[in-house]
């Protein structure tokens, strides 16, 4: 090694600065061609609709007209209720876990939660198919409609078929809580131990340490994990598209089936033979890209800047 | 800090306290019931569907009982194959990078859009591949499908390369340069050696996650119902045929659906078990 001599050293050091270069670029330049090949596809369809591409309910591939505002509307639905019901759960199992559970507890827990983003989409749809949506319709649906007489009201009302909006959003919260739930654990982990010494210090129980010291500080962390579970359960396909019921139409009861634009896509993209169909399908994933970009650049910088703020 | 000092009794105070408590022990139980209850439900259906014919025969018309997935395991082990190979080199390379650019702009710039593409839907991945490499040839293929895989590799190879990078200690470094190693040797033989184990774990880590994506491969891979090795025609993959027995009409089909599924699972988890065990060994349990 020590015979090595020094222009070649440096020959290897230039040709080893250039390939890691060119292959940390090539990230920047994969995200570049993507956008430019979805936004070339879609133009088409993006130039002949303009905005009444986003606000129109027509679907109609015989008559070439183009309207994609179901499938808008229950993406944005689908992954708002799964939000609802995993954000408190997520966070109430990071709490656990970072304050209340025993060390033996903490890492078994914590593994069985991970778990849960290992299983792939697909077996969450086929369970959504086969367990559910028949545990839906026989069970959940006739309870809330008739037991709870919810049934006048919109959200709940029509007939129980079992694919709905209902049912993407329960399989759409099981599959992002251990995003939500991982992030704010690793967030509440950064809050400084000061903090909580010095709120028990004040004579506060465990729980009004939690959340008037720990909570506060890890906040907007905390939104940056469900921001993150937002980007997920957006662009989630299989399982959605398993349960959903997949009809282009806008109805505000969550017991009525619904679409979502990457199911959108999944479901019509293999089968569309004129062009124009091709490339409704193409904005759809366009504006599907567009969304989750924004909301993925926020949660980022959300986390980030409560993991600066922990190490300062 | 207001809420520190209610003007309620301290027995007041203390019962809410242990309700909350109790209240994320709930979430606790919960949010692993989901889990349970898909693990036990995998394991009834899909074992009794599971037997040597599962793994050796091909898929079976209609009608006719048995019949296997033998063709969709080796096709996703050759999805898995191209992505890796495609996926690895560039996401270590970009890693080393980040690592050894800590605080650059560039550097700066490549992590939060690695970030970024990790956050993509994966459908949206498959149509860009779908556009970029099935359209111009007019042709479903297996080298389409594994590189829209990689695509969903690289962000996390990237970024798990570039943290177990960041643990091994400069003084290392700093010896092997001080012993005159240039600095290309230094970075492959001394740290990259010293970080493989946290960087196989990532890339373990990759290959559990895109070993069950269908999305991206229901336009590229696109399924086929024969045997197939050819990187240049459609192959199948057990997502896929999952899917497409799972929407389809037949108990039959329903029954290899499951054990398709157990199947998967048991590769996926697995492999992440496999990640686990060798960071473990590797770095004791430090963080977790």
């Amino acid at each position: 090694m020590a015979s090595t001599p020094l222009h070649g050293a440096s020959v290897g050091d230039r040709i080893y600065r250039v390939a890691t270069t060119a292959f940390a670029l090539s990230i920047p330049l994969l995200l570049l061609l993507l956008a430019i090949e979805v936004a070339a596809a879609a133009w088409p369809a993006l130039r002949a609709f303009h905005l009444a591409f986003l606000t129109t309910a027509e679907w109609n591939v015989v008559d070439g007209v183009f309207g994609a505002a179901p499938a808008i509307y229950g993406t944005l639905v689908s992954s708002a209720l799964a939000l609802l019901i995993a954000t408190p759960l997520a966070i109430g199992v990071a709490i656990f876990l970072s304050e209340f559970a025993p060390p033996w507890l903490r890492q078994p827990v914590a593994f069985l939660v991970d778990l849960l983003a290992a299983i792939p989409s697909v077996v969450y749809g086929l369970w959504g198919v086969f367990v559910l949506v028949p545990f839906l319709r026989e069970h959940v649906m006739p309870f809330l409609a008739d037991r709870l007489h919810l049934g006048n009201t919109p959200l709940f009302s029509g007939p129980a078929y079992g694919p709905s909006m209902l049912a993407a959003g329960l399989i759409l919260a099981i599959m992002v809580l251990p995003y939500i739930s991982s992030v704010t654990r690793e967030v509440l982990m950064a809050v400084p131990r000061s903090q909580r010494e010095a709120a028990l210090a004040l004579g506060a129980t465990r729980w009004e340490m939690i959340w008037g010291a720990v909570l506060p500080y890890a906040s907007s962390g905390v939104l940056g994990g469900v921001i993150l579970g937002l980007g997920r359960a957006l662009g989630e396909t299989m399982a959605v598209t398993m349960v959903i019921g997949n009809r282009p139409e806008i109805s505000a009861s969550l017991f009525a089936p619904g679409y979502t634009m990457a199911s959108q896509i999944a479901n019509e993209f293999s089968e569309a033979t004129n062009d124009m169909h091709l490339s409704a399908l193409m904005a759809v994933g366009a504006v599907l890209l567009l969304i989750t970009l924004v909301v993925n650049m926020l949660a980022r910088w959300l986390v980030w800047r409560v993991q600066r703020q922990g190490r300062s | 800090m207001t809420t520190l000092a209610p003007r309620r009794s301290i027995r007041a105070r203390r019962a809410r306290s242990a309700v909350m408590v109790g209240l994320t022990v709930l979430a606790a139980i919960l949010a692993t019931l989901p889990l349970i209850f898909i693990l036990a439900l995998l394991i009834k259906q899909g074992a009794s569907s599971l037997n040597w014919a599962f793994f050796t025969e091909m898929p079976k018309p209609v009608g006719e009982t048995g019949g296997g997935m033998a063709n969709a395991m080796v096709g996703t082990m050759m999805l898995i194959l191209v992505a890796s190979a495609i996926g690895l080199p560039i996401g270590i390379g970009a890693g080393l990078y980040l690592a050894e650019h800590r605080n650059g702009r560039v550097a700066w710039v490549v992590r939060f859009l690695s970030d970024v593409l990790n956050g993509l839907p994966s459908i949206v991945v498959g149509i860009f591949a779908w556009q970029f490499l099935v359209r111009p040839v007019k042709q479903f293929s297996a080298l389409a499908g594994g590189i829209a895989l990689a695509v969903m590799m690289v962000p996390l190879v990237t970024r798990a390369t570039e943290e177990m990078i960041k643990l091994v200690p400069d003084s290392l470094r700093e010896a092997a340069l001080a012993l005159g190693f240039p600095r290309w040797r230094t970075s492959l033989t001394v740290v990259l050696r010293t970080a493989l184990p946290g960087i196989v774990t990532g890339a373990l880590v990759a290959v559990a996650r895109i070993a069950g994506e269908t999305a991206p491969l229901l336009f590229t891979a696109f399924g086929n119902q024969f045997w197939s090795t050819s990187l240049t025609q459609p192959i199948s993959a057990l997502p896929l045929q999952i899917f497409s027995y799972a929407i389809s009409p037949y108990e039959e089909w329903h029954a290899l659906a499951w054990a398709g599924s157990l199947v998967l699972l048991a590769l996926v988890l697995v492999i992440s078990l496999i990640a686990r065990y060798v960071t473990r060994s590797r770095f004791g349990h430090g963080h977790d």
